[in-house]
C-alpha cells in the first residue's frame, strides 16, 4: 500500500500550530455582539421574577432574552441520531433551572464589559428548592427534577420522571442467580466511578450571523455539525434549509463537543438582532455549564468454578445523568455492551441498572462513554475473584476471554439504547495483546511485587474492548470531485477535532486512487457543502466515514478508467490504472491524469466527474487492548507513583501509525487521570469546587514519564484497508490496572475512583488494624 | 488609552481599556497564534514572551507591556517550523491548539538551560497542558529539538 500505514504528518498540523486562522473564534467578525449568559447560583430552584432594572436600555445593550421568549419545545441537547436514545428534557431557557451553571437569560452587547455590567443589574428571584445531591437517594426524592409536560422520550427507554429516572434497562442471558449456586466462589462488589471533566484546551465557543440571503450561519466547535443544524432548527422552530453549520478547527472534544452547548442561544440573538454575534465560554462554564462523565455506582457480582471456569455474571449500575439526561441510557449500555462480551464463554449474564436526575452539571458523552465505568468495576472485579479462587489473574483471563471467530449474546441483544447486531470476531487478537504486554512490563520479574525498603512496587492488569461505530445508525458519507490539472477535492461531512480525520480520510482517498497524498484536497464538516456524517463519536470515524470514503474512492477510480478508455477508443478491460498515469495495457497509448483532468474540463467530452461514497456498519468490530500499569506506593505515606504503562493495542490496519499511537497515548493519559487524579468535586449546596485548572487537575507531563505503546498485527476485513477504531480504545483499562497494581503492592483494593494516596494510606492503615 | 506596543519588532499603536490583558489586544490585532485557553493562567495556552520570558497572557496587563518586547510564534517563524516539524516527525500533533504556547516556551527555555536533563525540561514545560498528546512524542521532539539525548 503506497498510502496507508505510513506517518503522514497532519495535513493541517503546521497551519494550526503556527497561528493560521482556523479555529472558531478566529472566524468570529471582528464587530461581533458579544453574548454573556446569567447562570443560576442555585442547584435547584424556580425563576419567580426577572427584574431587568434597565439593563435593557444601557446603549451598547442590544438584547436580552429569557425563558419567556421562547415557545416550550422539549429537545436533547446530546447530538446522536435522530430519533435520539435521550429524553427530550431541556429547553433553551426554562423557568426552573436544575444545576449551578444552568442558564437562566443571555445578554448581547457590543462588548463584553457592557454584557457584565447588565448582568450585574439585573435582578433575578428564585424560589429554592430543595435539590437532590446524593444519586443514591435521586429515586422517590421528594423533589422531582423535571415535572414539565412537554418532556418525553423519543421511544422506549425506561422513563420516569416522576421518580427521577431518565432511563432504566436489564437484560438477562440464562439464569444468573441458579448459576451462582452452582459456583465454587462467587464473590460480589459495589465499585464507584467519579465525574471527570473533558478539560479539552479551547473552551466551548460558537458564532453567527444572518446571511444575503437570509440565513442563519453558525460557526462552531462542535464534534456534530450535522446534529447542530437539527437541534437548532427543532429547538428554535426554525426551518433547516436556513441554517448553515460550519465546524472550523477544533481545539479537542473528547466527546465534550458532541452535545449543543452555546449554539442554541447564540442562533436565538443571532435571528432577533440580525446581527454577527459570539459566544466563547469561559472556562468556569466549561466545567459547570456543560457535561461530563456520567459518575456510576457499579455492582458486580462474579462467579467461578475452582478451574478457573468463568460461569455467571451479573451487574447491576446506578448512574447519575445530572440535571438533564443526554447521553443517560446510552452512556450506561455501553458500560454494559463494551465489557460483558470480553468474558464470552460464561453461562449466564445479567445486566440491569437505572441512571436518575440529580441537580448535578449534567453528565454527557466523554471518550469511553461508559465503557471505561464498567472496565474499572469488572476488571478490578475479576483480580477480587481470582484471589478468592486462588488462580492466576492473568491466566484466568486468558481462559476466560473473546478471542477470534468467537461472538457473544451481548452484541446481538445489547445496542445504544436499543437492540444491538451479532457479530462473530472476525479479527481478534487480544491474546496476542496480553501475551506482549506481559513480555514488555517484564511481568514474571516483577508479579505482584517487588519491594524496596518503605516503597514497593506492584504490577496489575486489565484487558478492554470497544466499538467501531453504532451498526444501522451511524452514516458517514463523502463526496470526490476531480478537477483540472488532475487532483482531487475530497469533501466529506466527517469531523475533525485534532484526531487526524482529515489526514487519515485523505490517505484513504489517496489509496483507492493510488495518487500521492498532496493530490487529495479534504475540506469537511460544512453542511451545506459537505455531504452527511454523523460526527465524530462513537470510535467511528476511521471506520464508519472510513469506509465511506475508500467507497467514494472506489468509484471515483471506475469513472476515471471510463473516460481514460473512451479517450484512448479502447474497452475499459484494456485499461491499465497506475494513478498518475494511465495506460492501456499493450502500452500503445498512455495520458497522465493531469491531462486528463485538462481534458475533461476544457478540451473534449467534458463533464465534471463527482463520485460519492455512502456507508453505514452492518456491525461494529471492537478493537481491543491490553494495559498494564506499575506503580509505586510509599507504604509510610500512601504516595502512589506510575513508574510505568504498557498498552498493546489491537484496532486493525494502523492507516497512520503515528496518529493511531497518538489517539493511544492521549486516551491512556485521560484514562490515567480519571484513575489517579481527576475528580469534579461538588459542595453541599450543589456547586463545583472543581471549576479550574487550580483544583482540576489534570495530569501534567511531570506526572506521566513512561508509556510504551504497541499495536497487534490484524486485519477487520470489513473495514476500510483492515483497520477498525482506535480513537476511545486507549483509555479504558488504566482504573483497573491500576487499582489491581496498588492491590499487587500493597494489598489494598481501592474501589472508588481516583486512586489518591489518601485513600490508598487509610486502606494500608485500616488493613494493619485488622 | 493609546499604547505602543514592540510586537515581534515591529511597532503597533492600539487604543486599549486600563484593564485590558495581552491576549485580548494581541487577538483583536488577528495575532490568531494567541489562544484563550482558561482566563486563570493555569493551562499555559495563551502564552507569549515578554522580553523573552514566557508569560501568560490572559494575565498580563496591555499597558503593562509598555517598552518591553512580545514576542508571539509569527515573530520566530524559522524556530517553531523546526519545532512543528519536529513534533509532526513523532506525530505528537493533535488538535494544535496548545503549540504556539507550547513552542515559545521551548523556545526560551533553549535560549536559558543548556543541555537540560529530562526532568529539567518537564519542569520548564509543566504549566503548558496538553489535553490530548500524551506527552511522550512530545518528550521525543523537544529532546531532538534541544539536540540533548
Amino acid at each position: 500500500m503506497q498510502c496507508i500505514g505510513k506517518d503522514h504528518p497532519k495535513v493541517d498540523g503546521k497551519g494550526l500550530m503556527t497561528g493560521k486562522l482556523g479555529y472558531t473564534d478566529d472566524l468570529a467578525d471582528p464587530s461581533s455582539l458579544i453574548i454573556k449568559v446569567l447562570r443560576s447560583p442555585h442547584a435547584f430552584a424556580k425563576i419567580t421574577e426577572i427584574n431587568l432594572n434597565g439593563a435593557d436600555e444601557i446603549p451598547g445593550v442590544e438584547c436580552i432574552i429569557t425563558h419567556k421568549d421562547f415557545k416550550r419545545i422539549a429537545v436533547t441537547r446530546a447530538g446522536q441520531g435522530y430519533p435520539e436514545p435521550s429524553p427530550h428534557d431541556k429547553f433553551v431557557l426554562d423557568n426552573v433551572v436544575r444545576h449551578v451553571g444552568d442558564e437562566v437569560l443571555a445578554v448581547a452587547a457590543i462588548n463584553e464589559q457592557l454584557c457584565l455590567k447588565a448582568l450585574d443589574i439585573i435582578d433575578v428571584t428564585y424560589e429554592v428548592m430543595e435539590p437532590v445531591l446524593d444519586f443514591e437517594k435521586a429515586i422517590g426524592h421528594q423533589s422531582i427534577i423535571h415535572s414539565e409536560e412537554e418532556c418525553h422520550e423519543m421511544f422506549p427507554i425506561g422513563f420516569e420522571p416522576s421518580k427521577n429516572i431518565a432511563a432504566s434497562y436489564s437484560m438477562n442471558v440464562g439464569d444468573v442467580d441458579e448459576d451462582f449456586k452452582k459456583c465454587d466462589v462467587v464473590v460480589e462488589h459495589s465499585y464507584y466511578t467519579q465525574a471527570q471533566a473533558h478539560a479539552m484546551m479551547e473552551p466551548h465557543t460558537a458564532n453567527a450571523h444572518i446571511d444575503f440571503q437570509g440565513r442563519l450561519h453558525i460557526n462552531t466547535s462542535t464534534q456534530t455539525p450535522f446534529h447542530v443544524r437539527r437541534i437548532v432548527a427543532t429547538a428554535l422552530d426554525y426551518p433547516m434549509s436556513k441554517i448553515r453549520v460550519i465546524k472550523p478547527r477544533v481545539g479537542g472534544g473528547f466527546g465534550g463537543k458532541q452535545c449543543v452547548h452555546g449554539e442554541l442561544i447564540l442562533a436565538a440573538i443571532a435571528l432577533k438582532t440580525e446581527k454577527p454575534c459570539k459566544i466563547v465560554f469561559t472556562r468556569e462554564e466549561v466545567f459547570e455549564s456543560t457535561f461530563s462523565r456520567h459518575p456510576m455506582r457499579i455492582d458486580v457480582k462474579l462467579g467461578a468454578m475452582k478451574d478457573g471456569t468463568m460461569k455467571a455474571f451479573d451487574v447491576n449500575i446506578l448512574s447519575d445523568t445530572g440535571a438533564y439526561g443526554e447521553h443517560a441510557l446510552t452512556v450506561f449500555m455501553v458500560a454494559g455492551s463494551k465489557v460483558l462480551p470480553m468474558y464470552n464463554k460464561v453461562d449466564s449474564v445479567r445486566f440491569t441498572g437505572d441512571i436518575v436526575y440529580t441537580n448535578h452539571t449534567p453528565g454527557g458523552a466523554y471518550r469511553g462513554y461508559g465503557a471505561i465505568q464498567g472496565n474499572f468495576a469488572v476488571e478490578s472485579c475479576i483480580d477480587l475473584l481470582c484471589e478468592k479462587l486462588e488462580f492466576d489473574p492473568v491466566k484466568f483471563r486468558q481462559k476466560n476471554m473473546i478471542g477470534l471467530g468467537e461472538t457473544s449474546p451481548i452484541f446481538e441483544i445489547m445496542g445504544e439504547g436499543t437492540e444491538g447486531t451479532a457479530m462473530f470476531m472476525e479479527s481478534c487478537k487480544l491474546d496476542y495483546c496480553v501475551e506482549r504486554g506481559l513480555e514488555l512490563m517484564k511481568w514474571n520479574e516483577k508479579y505482584p511485587r517487588v519491594a524496596n525498603g518503605r516503597k514497593v512496587r506492584g504490577v496489575g492488569m486489565a484487558i478492554a474492548m470497544q466499538g467501531s461505530g453504532i451498526p444501522h445508525i451511524d452514516m458517514a458519507s463523502a463526496v470526490l470531485k476531480f478537477n483540472d490539472d488532475g487532483f482531487f477535492n475530497l469533501l466529506i461531512g466527517a469531523t475533525e477535532i485534532g484526531q487526524g480525520s482529515d489526514t487519515v480520510l485523505s490517505q484513504i482517498a489517496a489509496e483507492a486512487l493510488s495518487v500521492p497524498l498532496d493530490k487529495i484536497i479534504v475540506y469537511s464538516s460544512d453542511t451545506d457543502l459537505t455531504p452527511f456524517d454523523t460526527g465524530a463519536y462513537a470510535s467511528s470515524t476511521s471506520y464508519v466515514s472510513g469506509n465511506a470514503v475508500k467507497n467514494a474512492g472506489d468509484k471515483m477510480k471506475e469513472l476515471l478508467i471510463k473516460e481514460a478508455a473512451n479517450t484512448f477508443g479502447v474497452d475499459i478491460s484494456e485499461i491499465s490504472y497506475e494513478g498518475l498515469l494511465i495506460k492501456t495495457k499493450d502500452g500503445s497509448q498512455e495520458i497522465t491524469l493531469a491531462d486528463l483532468g485538462n481534458r475533461l474540463i476544457y478540451n473534449e467530452d467534458q463533464k465534471q466527474l463527482i463520485a460519492d461514497g455512502s456507508f453505514v456498519g452492518q456491525k461494529s468490530p471492537p478493537p481491543f487492548m491490553a494495559g498494564f500499569a506499575e506503580v509505586e506506593v510509599d507504604t509510610l505515606t500512601g504516595k502512589i507513583e506510575l513508574i510505568d504503562y504498557v498498552a498493546v493495542v489491537d484496532c486493525g490496519t494502523t492507516l497512520n501509525p503515528h496518529l493511531a499511537l497518538g489517539q493511544v497515548e492521549g486516551g491512556l493519559v485521560q484514562g490515567i487521570g480519571m484513575a489517579m487524579y481527576e475528580e469534579v468535586i461538588i459542595n453541599s449546596k450543589g456547586a463545583q469546587v472543581t471549576n479550574n485548572f487550580m483544583n482540576y487537575r489534570i495530569p501534567t507531563r511531570k506526572e506521566i514519564t513512561n508509556m510504551q505503546v504497541e499495536f497487534a498485527d490484524t486485519y477487520e476485513e470489513s473495514g476500510p484497508y483492515g483497520a477498525k477504531s482506535v480513537g476511545e480504545i486507549g483509555i479504558d483499562t488504566p482504573p483497573a490496572a491500576i487499582a489491581n497494581a496498588v492491590y499487587n503492592a500493597v494489598g489494598v483494593r481501592i474501589d472508588t475512583l481516583p486512586i489518591t494516596s489518601e485513600k490508598v494510606l487509610t486502606e494500608i492503615l485500616k488493613s494493619k488494624k485488622l | 488609552m493609546i499604547v505602543t506596543l514592540d510586537i515581534n519588532n515591529r511597532p503597533y499603536e492600539v487604543n486599549v481599556r486600563p484593564d485590558e490583558y495581552l491576549l485580548e489586544t494581541l487577538r483583536n490585532l488577528r495575532f490568531f497564534s494567541v489562544r484563550k485557553g482558561c482566563d486563570t493562567t493555569s493551562c499555559g495556552v495563551c502564552t507569549i514572551l515578554v522580553d523573552d520570558n514566557p508569560i501568560a497572557s490572559c494575565s498580563y496587563f496591555t499597558v503593562k507591556a509598555e517598552g518591553h518586547k512580545v514576542t508571539t510564534v509569527e515573530g520566530i517563524k524559522e524556530e517553531s517550523e523546526k519545532i512543528v516539524d519536529l513534533l509532526q516527525k513523532e506525530g505528537s500533533d493533535q488538535c494544535g491548539y496548545c503549540s504556539p504556547g507550547f513552542t515559545l516556551t521551548l523556545y526560551s527555555m533553549k535560549q536559558k538551560l543548556e543541555k537540560p536533563t529530562d526532568d529539567e525540561i518537564r519542569n520548564y514545560l509543566v504549566s503548558n497542558l496538553c489535553r490530548c498528546s500524551g506527552y511522550e512524542g512530545q518528550q521525543t521532539a523537544i529532546k531532538n529539538y534541544l539536540e540533548v539525548k
